[in-house]
């Protein structure tokens, strides 16, 4: 696991929000004033069920998405308010993996002409026979056998797919990539060989990553810093290995229950149910945003909206129950 | 709670599709007894879902077949019955499923009391309206639905409300067997724990027997009495959950699923998959079927394929220990 390093961060995110115009005077909050920022080489790791606002994040940052309010720096460039002409310079250092490696590749195009996108809208290589030889070698990189250059996406399991995304996302040799849960359609052998694949990247490349999952199981491999995502808003963020070790949101650790640890030891230990679901993220009232399903909550979480506070160094968490009731 | 319920013997099941046959199950065995839960495991294509099907004789009419091997559901022969016979006295009524994917399983079109009603209806002899509007709150209640919204349609449903929905159809005949195809992969992992604890309950309170289908030996260590694990179409390993879970002999491919589950406890930062995907099950080897990925494989493996070794309640298909020879439990971590 690579040490969490205080140079310059590659990407700070500043207080940024997405709320989406719902008609009648509502807004739902997608993303709701979250601050975030990566160093070179390390992975922030985005956890929270569906609906949670981690994918919107995710886009946000790439500007798929257009920011309601804050800040976007990369590389000390602040891009939220770019143009997309302005944008079209970042996007070779800024690459996206998404969820679903069936959807996400076109069937009519084949293996060559998918990686070759890339390298064609950004103009950077002209001549045929380097191009070739360029997507030969990201493929060699991802484990692609070159035999599959003219195999088209239905030809291949769904573990070769995606490393037909990691490759396309890979070719223009991007500085930060946003993994949008990019295992979580495959199968556990498979799923395996594709972190593998990602975290042996990182280490040859030099890659910054944001993974986004639902799975904290996944990203303990793979993270240095994990962040806890419910209804919009981060309520835990701390280095990985503390994360695991020491949670302290109500929400963290009904995550962490929920995993199910293949060992029949753990069979009667009762899982720490949470109630419900995800509640409404249209115009939230200010305060927890867990507290309709959280055992702790009290009048306390409600009323006013809970801060990010440091608990430990570079460990936040927003919990008013832990924070002014317990030591 | 005793007595054997289902018991699958030497099932073949192919697809047959513009001249490519694929053999999808390949002579599989195994039996449960009333009340019990098998988990069956495997990768995607492993021919798991074919099993499922082919008990409920739901594969598809025109390229499905059924080549050889007996379905015998408490004393019959489920391959033995008519059309009419399966659809009204047997499936949805005596043995139910539950599907994958609860956005698909269910009609967008009726609201979630219709079509539960419309199970009730069609395997009872309740005709009466106020009786069957009761079973639907009962059974909705059951699964932890208020009835308040069972004029609603799926669209207002959450995934996991609407595969409670989808339980609480199955559930609604009381049926001795439910199979459930990777009931909890489309969800959540709170609420999948919540699905889950649900299911063991309702299951204990109900006596029913189950089979549950998925790929996440998580899931089988919470619920599950057996387990039995499935490759390119073959049972390569069975078990009670101690055979599985606490044994030291395993097939290679079951010490390969260990191996590929993160692991919370360790600091280890790489992960141990399988090399390797499953053969084309158009195409299968001459031997046994793991031989391209295994890191055991010896030259037995390529000619024939391996017996059962058979030790108790544990079986393994494997080489290995058919010669009598112990891998260890070391290999990975």
């Amino acid at each position: 696991m690579s040490k969490i390093n205080n140079d310059a961060p590659l990407l700070e995110i500043k207080n940024l929000k997405k709320y989406y115009d719902i008609g009648s005077n509502s807004k739902l909050h997608a993303v709701d004033n979250i601050t975030a920022s990566i160093a070179k080489g390390n992975t922030l790791g985005v956890v929270g069920e569906s609906g949670c606002g981690k994918t919107t994040l995710g886009r946000t940052i790439l500007k798929l998405i257009e920011p309601t309010d804050g800040e976007i720096l990369f590389e000390g460039t602040n891009i939220a308010k770019l143009s997309r002409n302005q944008m079209r310079s970042f996007r070779k250092s800024m690459q996206i993996i998404f969820q679903d490696p069936y959807s996400s590749l076109n069937p009519r195009k084949s293996v060559y002409d998918i990686i070759a996108t890339p390298l064609r809208m950004n103009k950077t290589c002209s001549d045929r026979n380097k191009m070739e030889e360029q997507i030969k070698s990201i493929m060699d990189i991802c484990g692609l056998p070159s035999r599959l250059l003219n195999s088209y996406p239905h030809e291949l399991d769904g573990g070769r797919r995606q490393r037909i995304c990691i490759a396309r996302a890979l070719v223009l040799d991007p500085k930060f990539i946003v993994c949008d849960e990019p295992v979580s359609a495959l199968d556990v052998s498979i799923q395996a060989q594709i972190l593998n694949l990602l975290m042996d990247l990182q280490d040859e490349m030099g890659l910054t990553y944001m993974f986004i999952t639902h799975d904290l199981s996944v990203i303990k491999h793979i993270s240095t810093e994990i962040m806890v995502m419910y209804l919009g808003v981060c309520v835990e963020r701390a280095p990985s290995v503390e994360m695991f070790k020491n949670p302290i949101h109500p929400y963290t650790r009904v995550l962490l229950s929920a995993i199910l640890v293949p060992n029949i030891s753990s069979r009667n230990k009762r899982l720490e149910l949470v109630r419900g679901e995800l509640t409404n993220p249209i115009d939230p009232q200010p305060g927890c945003r867990f507290s309709p399903r959280c055992e702790y909550s009290n009048d306390y979480c409600i009323g006013k909206d809970i801060e990010l506070r440091e608990v430990s160094p570079n460990h936040f968490v927003a919990c008013s129950y832990i924070q002014d009731f317990k030591p | 709670m005793s007595g054997e319920l289902l018991s699958v013997k030497n099932l073949e099941v192919i697809y047959k599709s513009s001249g490519e046959m694929v053999q999808a199950v390949n002579g599989i065995n195994f039996s449960l007894n009333k009340g019990e839960t098998l988990g069956l495991v495997g990768e995607t294509g492993a021919g798991k879902t074919t099993t499922a099907l082919a008990v409920l004789r739901l594969l598809p009419e025109r390229t499905g077949k059924i080549l050889t091997g007996s379905i015998s559901f408490d004393g019959k022969n489920l391959l033995e019955l008519n059309d009419e016979e399966m659809r009204l006295k047997v499936r949805g009524k005596r043995i139910a499923m539950i599907f994958q994917d609860p956005m698909t399983a269910l009609n967008p079109v009726m609201s979630v009391c219709d079509q539960i009603a419309e199970a009730i209806r069609y395997h009872s002899d309740k005709v009466d309206k106020n009786e069957i509007d009761k079973k639907v709150d009962h059974v909705l209640e059951m699964v932890g639905i208020s009835p308040s919204r069972k004029h609603e349609y799926p669209h207002q449903f959450s995934g996991g409300m609407k595969q409670r929905v989808v339980i609480a159809i199955a559930l609604s005949c009381e049926p001795d067997l439910l199979i459930a195809d990777e009931p909890t992969t489309a969800l959540d992992v709170t609420i999948q724990a919540q699905v889950l604890a649900m299911m063991g309950e309702l299951r204990n309170r109900l006596g029913t027997a189950m089979v549950l289908i998925t790929h996440d030996l998580g899931v089988v260590a919470q619920i599950c009495d057996k387990v039995a694990v499935m490759y390119a179409g073959e049972l390569i390993e069975t078990g009670t959950l101690e055979d599985i879970f606490v044994e030291k002999e395993h097939h290679p491919y079951t010490m390969g699923l260990f191996g590929a589950i993160p692991n919370l406890g360790g600091e280890s930062k790489r992960l141990h998959p399988i090399a390797g995907i499953m053969p084309d099950p158009t195409e299968l080897p001459v031997g046994c079927n793991f031989q391209e990925r295994c890191p055991h494989v010896m030259s037995i493996c390529l000619d024939t394929n391996p017996e059962p070794y058979v030790n108790g309640t544990h079986s393994i298909a494997c080489h290995l220990f058919t010669e009598k020879c112990n891998v260890g439990g070391d290999n990975y971590e």
